[in-house]
């Protein structure tokens, strides 16, 4: 009993980690019609932009304003720095290749995922880098035979929050309307005086700032990261925006909570080692049988 | 009556190929005015001309007296023109209310929330079907259901003018004597110029005021509708009436 519900709780943990970052994909989508597969590489920017900050002269953020206070600058920092850089690279990457068509914006999105990945290598070097014990909570809440720890508990509140806003933004607001509106037919939605330029903006900025955010995560939660990690769970989040339906917000989240718990219960009953080809080999089995995804089934539109 | 509307020699070009080779026309506060022709002889892109979803190569338009130059598409809601395209062009998978609601997206700032929800009533008397159907998702109406919400997305900015491609298009004759209908009730009770593109020449010309024709890009006949119903020419080639006169 106490392994299913410790792998339920390890499965969600990395399964939101999966839904944050597999939202940006599917936001980005939703309006360029593109895979970004430099996403992975923004999350794993924000782990390192939380981890400088946290390290920064010894920790001085943790000191000032405690743990929490601590995590909170950091997770903060990451948002807005990496949805900064999230515009940036909209601006400098993908909208000048934009009317060239799909192609070439995968290959500017690739190239963008190189060019963060050895960026991040150049600033911060090769090796792992290991958010210090100082910074995190590392107690565990125990009810009976219940055992959570507070890092877990806190990831867990705080991307259920982040989704359950994002939610409500996209799908029961007028301006979240306008985004869904962008996301099927640009020219309409401009004909109804949707921005639709401030509608990419805004999706460029909030995707990769929960990525960001995720990768700060991440960071505490394993305290070990590095620079290559962005393309392993840039291509897990990518899957579970598959399996979930992609361009749909609520899919890429149920895609990466279902993810991370296959991939927990595999690794737990099956073998730890082939966590990833279950993965992969959902995302096969997926592409196959169900290619609009689990929830991602669009309403054929009568003419 | 003042000129809400002028196009004054209007060139667009995709590319190699011209479409609208410089139209003129004009629209008086209050007219429907319907733009006649066969297909690709340049309506569409005339429409969308003048919501700046195609440039300009040569030539003027003016709405309100002033060159609509400087502003962008999306600023066109707000001052007043709502665009209704061809093919309806419903968000599927968004509701119906939904889609009506975003009608009034870039009308926003100039419409006070009791206006839009007035007008909601009214465009939900014109087409009481839409208010039956408020809450499922658009892709799943009829296409005449659809030409409807695409219609009432259009009204509930309150538009000055409204500009209507192809209305009738593909619907079932009962359902394009509704539409028209529709269109008569309400120029009549909100008092809306009307730009009306249209294939069907006889419905439209019996709702209009002033008709022209286009025909490959170029105005071919103009004139009051109630005339050009009467034009051999118009007649021969649009109302079906002389074919076997032509074929002498």
């Amino acid at each position: 009993m106490s392994i299913i519900l410790e792998q339920l709780l390890n499965g969600l943990t990395i399964g939101s980690f999966y839904a944050l970052i597999a939202l940006g994909y599917s936001m980005v989508y939703g309006v360029m019609k593109l895979i970004n597969f430099a996403h992975g590489d923004l999350f794993a920017l924000g782990s390192y932009l939380g981890y400088t900050l946290l390290v920064w002269s010894a920790g001085a953020v943790s000191q000032r304003f405690g743990l929490w206070g601590g995590m909170a600058a950091a997770l903060l920092f990451a948002f807005f720095a990496v949805g900064c850089v999230g515009v940036l690279m909209e601006r400098v990457a993908y909208r000048p290749v934009q009317k060239s068509g799909r192609l070439p914006l995968v290959v500017s999105a690739l190239g963008v995922s190189i060019f963060l990945e050895n960026l991040i290598m150049a600033v911060w070097g090769p090796r792992y880098q290991a958010y210090p014990a100082s910074v995190v909570p590392t107690y565990t809440i125990s009810l009976g035979w219940f055992h959570i720890t507070s890092m877990q508990l806190f990831i867990l509140i705080l991307s259920f929050v982040l989704m359950l806003i994002l939610y409500y933004v996209v799908q029961k607001t007028t301006f979240g309307a306008a985004i869904r509106a962008t996301a099927l037919d640009k020219e309409m939605a401009t004909m109804l005086g949707i921005d639709v330029g401030k509608i990419t903006l805004f999706i460029f900025f909030l995707g990769p700032a929960l990525g960001g955010m995720a990768g700060v995560m991440n960071g505490m939660y394993y305290r070990q990261i590095s620079f290559v990690m962005g393309w392993n769970y840039g291509l897990k989040a990518f899957t579970a925006t598959i399996l979930g339906g992609i361009g749909n917000i609520p899919a890429a989240m149920l895609g990466g909570l279902l993810l991370g718990l296959v991939e927990m219960f595999g690794a737990a009953y099956i073998s730890s080692a082939w966590k990833d080809v279950f993965t992969f080999l959902i995302l096969i089995l997926i592409l196959i049988f169900r290619p609009t995804g689990l929830i991602g089934e669009k309403v054929a539109e009568k003419v | 009556m003042s000129e809400l509307l002028v196009l004054k020699d209007v060139v667009v070009s995709y590319g190699a190929v011209t479409a609208l080779k410089g139209v003129s026309i004009k629209l008086n506060e209050g007219q429907i005015i319907a733009v006649l022709g066969a297909n690709g002889a340049g309506k569409s892109t005339m429409l969308k001309s003048i919501s700046k979803i195609v440039p300009l190569k040569e030539g003027k338009i003016f709405y309100k007296g002033k060159e609509m130059a400087s502003l962008s598409a999306h600023d066109l809601a707000f001052q007043g023109i709502s665009h209704v395209p061809e093919g309806r062009r419903v968000f599927p998978t968004l509701t119906v209310e939904e889609n009506l609601n975003l009608g009034s997206y870039g009308a926003r700032k100039r419409l006070l929330d009791e206006e839009v929800e007035e007008t909601k009533k009214w465009i939900f008397e014109l087409f009481p079907v839409l208010a039956e159907r408020k809450n499922q998702l658009a892709g799943t109406l009829s296409g005449g259901e659809q030409q409807m919400l695409a219609i009432g997305r259009g009204l509930i900015a309150k538009p000055t003018l409204l500009l209507l491609d192809e209305p009738s298009l593909g619907l079932a004759p009962i359902l394009v004597k509704e539409i028209f209908n529709a269109i008569r009730k309400i120029h009549e009770e909100s008092g809306t110029s009307i730009l009306l593109v249209e294939q069907n020449a006889k419905k439209a010309l019996a709702e209009s005021d002033y008709a022209y024709i286009l025909e490959t890009g170029k105005i071919s006949i103009e004139g009051p509708a109630s005339e050009l119903a009467g034009d051999e020419r118009v007649k021969a080639a649009y109302l079906g009436g002389s074919a076997v006169t032509k074929k002498e």
